[in-house]
């Protein structure tokens, strides 16, 4: 198999004094789409932090297509081609809908173009002078999806898109990212929403206190619940 | 029409003028600080020696090296703003990870270091200045006369806080500002220097402060105190307009010159005060400020 697009060692973080990942490994292959799994607090969304550099204090090893960026500040990161979307989405209420979508700069060439974009979620386009906050809170996910889609990076870090959505919307992200990964993007994916996970995902790393305790492939998925039910279990 | 309201109309007028001019610098300098506050959350308690600085730095250019006040008008921001460039990478970004009050209390005592060192210099009595020559003389506008030079401070004072303010709401490095007194964090993420943004934005709203300072050169005497007796009025000003916005600190700015002016018309006692009071009574009215998002 060829070297991972991502490939993320004992990596650890912590946010101030406290230690909240204790050697996460992940190997994310180019045209993939990855989920993290885990309950609340198991350490998903700051494996995604930890990788654009967001944390604080930060160790172990993080190499993007075959350089280390553990050393990196933020932008550098997201310059060397990651793009990310955070779980409160990050609309900026004082942009209006076209700012926030023209505000990430290129990264690379071969993004999406405005209109790609405004054809993949046309809800975008019909709001194009509202402010970004004005939005359902459906279209502020698109939005904050559809902005990272410019950049060229073709790794996206998307945490919890599904997150208090309904479930028309819900289903349209999965469509989105399934069109995304046919277009040859890159996804790792923070869910809690399992099933939801498991009609985007090709495999899932399953999170508990801030180590990674089990891989699953989707195929896998149904036959192992009795096993990760242990770490989703509500 | 000799008088209006009992008053004669030529000292109406006259301290109407005045307090435009006074609104000007009010708006100016606030204009400055509420672009670095939103920016830097840091309250730049060295504005007023800036604005100083400017003033200083025209009259040195035009003392040591002959260059006059179109030359400082251009050249004193740069020089000031550079000034605050160095301050902002070798002490203030050393700050951010701590409290805000940590910001306001470095840059306090570097105003009072820089007007120290200035007064040690060039001692407290006030350098003259001369208005240009092609900026002086008066405009007879039916009702009163106009002197130019003062005209001419209002009209680039307005123009600068235009500029500013398209500047910020209409272009990309203007989104980006935006953007990143949100949420710095996401901002950098995108793939934005944001460390170097604040840097030069630092530098821009000091430079601004200068520029002012150049602009006021002509017309209060250059000396060190001439920014501190300003700034403590132009903190009232940002406080009412409401912390961090620019419209705000535009608007409060050339309005409260207005109230200044008429106060002195028509209750010259509390012409001091009269300010201070609308902040009180704003505060409690209205804590974020007039134009303040809750």
């Amino acid at each position: 198999m060829a070297e991972p697009m991502l490939k993320v060692r004992g990596l650890e973080a912590w946010y101030g004094e406290s230690h909240v990942l204790h050697g996460v490994s992940l190997d994310i292959h180019e045209g993939e789409v990855v989920t993290l799994l885990g309950r609340n607090g198991a350490g998903k969304t700051s494996t995604l932090r930890a990788i654009m550099g967001l944390t604080g204090r930060r160790a172990g090893s993080i190499v993007f297509e075959g350089k280390e960026t553990i050393g990196l500040r933020p932008d550098l990161i997201a310059r060397s081609g990651i793009a990310y979307c955070p779980e409160e989405r990050g609309i900026f209420a004082s942009l209006d809908v076209t700012e926030n979508l023209l505000l990430p700069p290129a990264v690379r060439s071969g993004g999406l173009s405005v209109d790609e974009i405004y054809t993949l979620f046309p809800n975008l386009k019909e709001r194009a002078r509202s402010p970004g906050t004005k939005l359902s809170g459906g279209e502020q996910q698109m939005l904050a999806i559809g902005r990272i889609l410019r950049t060229g990076a073709k790794l996206l870090l998307l945490d919890e898109p599904s997150e208090g959505l309904a479930p028309v919307i819900v289903q349209q992200i999965g469509r989105t990212i399934r069109e995304l990964k046919s277009r040859g993007f890159t996804v790792l994916l923070v869910e809690q929403n399992f099933r939801f996970a498991q009609t985007v995902a090709d495999r899932h790393y399953v999170m508990e206190h801030g180590e990674v305790k089990a891989t699953v492939t989707n195929a896998e998925l149904a036959t192992s619940m009795d096993r990760l039910n242990e770490y989703l279990g509500v | 029409m000799d008088e209006i309201f009992g008053i004669p109309a030529p000292l109406l007028f006259g301290q109407l003028l005045l307090g435009l001019i006074n609104g000007a610098f009010y708006a100016l300098l606030s204009l400055g600080l509420a672009v670095i506050f939103g920016m830097l959350n840091v309250i730049n308690f060295t504005h007023g020696a800036q604005f100083m600085l400017g003033a200083f730095v025209a009259w040195a250019m035009l003392n040591f090296l002959g260059l006059g006040y179109w030359w400082a008008l251009l050249l004193a921001p740069i020089v000031v703003g550079l000034f605050g460039v160095l301050l902002e990478r070798t002490m203030i970004s050393q700050l951010y990870k701590l409290d805000h009050l940590y910001g306001l209390l470095l840059t306090f005592g570097v105003g009072l270091i820089v007007e120290g060192l200035v007064r040690n210099e060039f001692g407290s009595s006030g350098l003259p200045y001369r208005i240009p020559t092609e900026l002086t003389g008066a405009w007879d506008l039916g009702f009163m006369f106009m002197p130019v030079y003062r005209g001419w401070v209002v009209i680039v004072a307005l123009v600068a806080c235009i500029a500013t303010w398209l500047v910020i709401e209409k272009t990309k490095i203007g989104s980006y500002l935006r953007a990143a007194t949100e949420n710095p964090a996401l901002v950098q993420a995108f793939g934005i220097n944001v460390p170097r943004m604040m840097t030069l934005t630092y530098g821009a709203g000091v430079a601004l402060a200068a520029f002012a300072g150049v602009l006021a050169a002509p017309i209060y005497s250059v000396n060190p105190q001439m920014g501190s007796n300003l700034i403590i009025i132009v903190f009232a000003v940002v406080v009412i307009g409401g912390m961090g916005s620019i419209l705000g600190s535009v608007v409060t700015g050339f309005g409260l010159g207005i109230i200044e002016g008429l106060t002195k018309v028509f209750y010259p006692e509390a012409s001091a005060t009269v300010i201070f009071v609308v902040m009180a009574i704003v505060l409690l009215l209205r804590p974020a400020g007039l134009f303040g998002r809750a």
